[in-house]
């Protein structure tokens, strides 16, 4: 992606990204939206969550620490620890994926398919869409890493980074805010909060 | 590829560092990065697919106005054109023309940038649409053929045996839908970026042309609203190909039991009038912009009231996200549900008044020029009017439920959001024609067009409120055996079919202007309509690459500067020395004020 300008206090690309960010948001609240008023069907049965899913949020936040250390480094033009901060990132975050595969063996494998219960057809459907978020991440990520090897423009290579650090606490943010509804939102907590279940016809 | 350019005007540009290299054709009319070919790239795929909407309902219209005659419309392939006209004009015609067509060609022109804020993504934008599109048109030619289950796609007929296209046909609509919608956000993302970031010197927001305030308002609702589509269409996929039970209930089907459980189709419909009213302000905003600069050119006058007319964009498109619900009145809800609902639905109508009343002020005792874009122009206001006033007797709820099925909303919408806006793109086409090609359309067959088109909406769409009134119901393939529906219904509906054809054939007018016009129109010169705001004032016409040449323009008051008294002539360029005058009303308070 090239930006046209770079004499604004802003740069192009982090309002863009706040942008996107915005956007992404707006999909998955929609979908938590959906989860909700879905959990009023008499179908629905909660599932147990695999633990996979606790070694995936730590790869996630090991991730986002790392490439907000990354970003510290750049800033201040220690590009080799930068550089390590964004690979480690990059690894968790391939790790991530794969944690999250794995996890989705274990349920196929203990035959929570994805048709029949809505419950685990939302857990597919919302770990995939996050799960493409954190691959669409990847491609901006190895754009990221080939500035910094060597960073031959400093100050966009010290932005890439920043900017990169900024997605991945993003998904962190929403892999955490998906973690809580499938863990924490229940029929009987929608029953508590509407006042019955699901949404009034 | 350039890595960054310069927008300060002090600094010159560096042309070994602009982007997009414009040598050889496929980098500059294929491959191109520049805004303006993106812009005529996303309004030609755009205005082919309209002509195929546009025939879709005249194959519609055969059947209704002569039912039986045409064998091939049988009534699978009736509800499949009604479908595809519907989803072609709403999303692939309007959307992405407002959006991709005038957004891109005016948004870097009119606020003083040099191009899209991220060029290469812009380029990946329109050939995501054509992605989209061909995958659309798939489907006519796929087992089955396209889906015939209405644009809104509703579950569960939507997917059942029975519903024409319910198998390949639904599947690349959902597909098409969610290309559409990857191309809109990378689209979106520029204009919006764009918009904040690449404005040039003395460009504030309140010094904007409405055209790039509708825009801009359009496309932050595109973006917030086209998910809801994006998340309904993936769940319906989901529903259809995997067997998830999102909004499929239990039920049976041509008398065998499906394996669906519990799913809501409820649940569908509020993501998808989420989007889907929203969607109309996506449609109208941009329109509700660009009528305000042309009947502001065309009438030599400052718009009236341009702070409240900006405000009220914004109104509109806030309040457009929690009106969506009036589509479902029918579906059945909570009764302080349909009470909020009606009473948002209502409020809507106060900021949109504003705006209508504005453009009438704003032509009170202006220099009116009966050009054909501001003929144009003023129908839109008329065919706005009608429209919108309908849609009061439709936004509540115990009007609503008698009519919502008949031919009333089809008069409404068509009024309202189809043909409105239309004549709108008509309208700007004719304007800024000549600053994309350098060329005038022939002002006769403009003349011809707008007239056949205009009186020809109105004979097709103002009988319909009466079919409506008399309880005809829309939907429908034939009215044979139904008591309730006279005979002169039957007369009325080929008259609408007649006019229908008609319209139809003069669109060719118009392409043919368009074409003709390109090599044999008048040379338009720099500023035909002698208008104020920038993309007006470029260097070359039509604009080169980058737009501005060496430096770019400063300015120094707003867009409206008409009829200054004591001004050499009766309009002052955005980017004139200080000392033109011609000040926005707030900016010359402020001046008086300082003594200067």
């Amino acid at each position: 992606m090239t930006s046209l300008a770079i004499t604004r206090p802003r740069s192009d690309l982090g309002v863009g990204l706040w942008v996107f960010i915005g956007v992404a948001t707006t999909l998955f609240t929609l979908f938590v939206a959906a989860y909700v008023m879905r959990m009023s069907g008499s179908d629905w049965s909660t599932i147990a969550l695999p633990w996979q899913l606790a070694l995936s949020t730590a790869l996630l936040m090991a991730g986002s620490v790392a490439l907000q250390l990354g970003a510290r480094h750049a800033a201040r033009s220690r590009w080799a620890a930068a550089r390590t901060g964004v690979l480690v990132a990059g690894a968790c975050a391939a790790a991530f994926i794969a944690s999250q595969l794995w996890a989705w063996q274990v349920l196929q494998a203990a035959q929570v398919r994805m048709a029949g219960n809505p419950a685990a057809s939302f857990f597919y459907l919302l770990t995939a869409m996050h799960g493409l978020h954190v691959i669409g991440g990847l491609v901006a990520w190895s754009l990221t890493a080939r500035r910094l090897d060597p960073p031959r423009d400093a100050p966009r290579a010290v932005e890439a980074v920043r900017l990169c650090a900024r997605y991945w606490h993003f998904l962190l943010a929403v892999w955490l805010l998906l973690l809580a509804t499938l863990t924490g939102i229940t029929p009987a907590v929608v029953a508590f909060v509407c006042g019955s279940p699901g949404v009034a016809p | 590829m350039a890595e960054a350019l310069d927008h300060t005007p002090a600094h010159p540009i560096a042309p070994e560092t602009a982007h997009a290299a414009t040598h050889g054709f496929l980098t500059r009319y294929v491959w191109s990065q520049d805004h303006k070919v993106i812009a005529v790239q996303y309004s030609c795929i755009a205005i082919f697919t309209g002509l195929v909407g546009l025939v879709l309902s005249d194959l519609m219209r055969l059947q209704l106005g002569f039912p039986g005659v045409f064998e091939f419309i049988n009534a699978e392939r009736y509800y499949q054109l009604v479908t595809m006209h519907g989803m072609i004009m709403v999303i692939y015609l309007l959307t992405a023309l407002f959006l991709g067509g005038f957004g891109n060609y005016l948004i870097p022109l009119m606020v003083g940038a040099r191009d899209m804020a991220f060029p290469y993504l812009n380029m990946l934008s329109v050939w995501v649409f054509l992605v989209a599109v061909i995958v659309l048109m798939a489907s006519f030619f796929v087992p089955g053929g396209p889906t015939g289950a209405g644009w809104t796609l509703y579950p569960p007929q939507v997917i059942l045996p029975g519903t024409p296209g319910h198998d390949w046909g639904i599947v690349l609509m959902l597909v098409s839908l969610a290309i559409f919608i990857i191309a809109t956000t990378m689209g979106g993302l520029n204009y919006v970026t764009t918009v904040l970031q690449l404005r040039c010197e003395g460009m504030t927001l309140m010094r904007m042309p409405l055209s790039v305030w509708g825009i801009f308002t359009a496309t932050i609702l595109a973006l917030l609203a086209f998910p809801a589509l994006f998340v309904s269409a993936v769940m319906l996929m989901l529903d259809k190909l995997l067997g998830s039970s999102f909004f499929m209930p239990a039920l049976v089907s041509m008398g065998q039991a499906r394996a669906y459980q519990g799913g809501s189709p409820l649940l569908f419909q509020h993501l998808f009038w989420f989007f889907g009213h929203p969607e109309v302000y996506i449609i109208a905003l941009p329109a509700f912009g660009v009528v305000s600069d042309l009947i502001s050119v065309h009438a030599r006058k400052a718009i009236f009231g341009y702070r409240m007319m900006v405000w009220a964009i914004l109104a509109i498109g806030v309040l457009s996200f929690v009106v969506w619900a009036h589509h479902m009145f029918i579906s059945g809800m909570n009764l302080a549900f349909g009470f909020f609902f009606a009473t948002t639905t209502l409020i809507i109508a106060i900021p949109t008044a504003i705006k209508v009343y504005n453009w009438l002020l704003t032509l009170w005792r202006g220099d009116i020029h009966l050009s054909v874009p501001m003929l144009f122009a003023l129908a839109f206001i008329s065919t706005f009017i009608i429209g919108g006033l309908t849609g009061l007797f439709l936004g509540n709820v115990s009007v609503d439920i008698p009519l919502s099925g008949t031919y009333f909303v089809v008069a409404h919408f068509h009024m309202v959001m189809a043909v409105a806006p239309i004549l709108v793109v008509f309208g700007g086409i004719y304007h800024w024609y000549p600053k994309v090609t350098g060329r005038m359309l022939n002002d006769t067959l403009g003349q011809l067009h707008f007239w056949i088109t205009f009186l020809g909406t109105y004979l097709i769409y103002f009988p319909m409120h009466y079919l409506g009134m008399l309880g005809m119901p829309r939907r429908y393939y034939a009215y044979a055996g139904y008591e309730f529906i006279p005979p002169s219904a039957q007369a009325l509906n080929a008259f609408i079919t007649v006019v229908a054809l008609i319209v139809g054939v003069a669109q060719l007018l118009f392409v043919v202007n368009l074409v003709w016009s390109l090599f044999r129109g008048a040379p338009a010169g720099p500023n035909p309509w002698r208008a104020a705001s920038l993309e007006w004032q470029t260097p070359q016409t039509p604009p080169v690459h980058l737009n501005w040449g060496e430096r770019l323009p400063v300015v120094h008051r707003w867009a409206y500067a008409y009829s200054v008294p004591g001004a050499a002539q009766d309009y002052i360029a955005q980017n004139a020395p200080p000392q033109a005058g011609g000040d926005e009303p707030e900016q010359g308070t402020l001046r008086q004020e300082r003594g200067s």
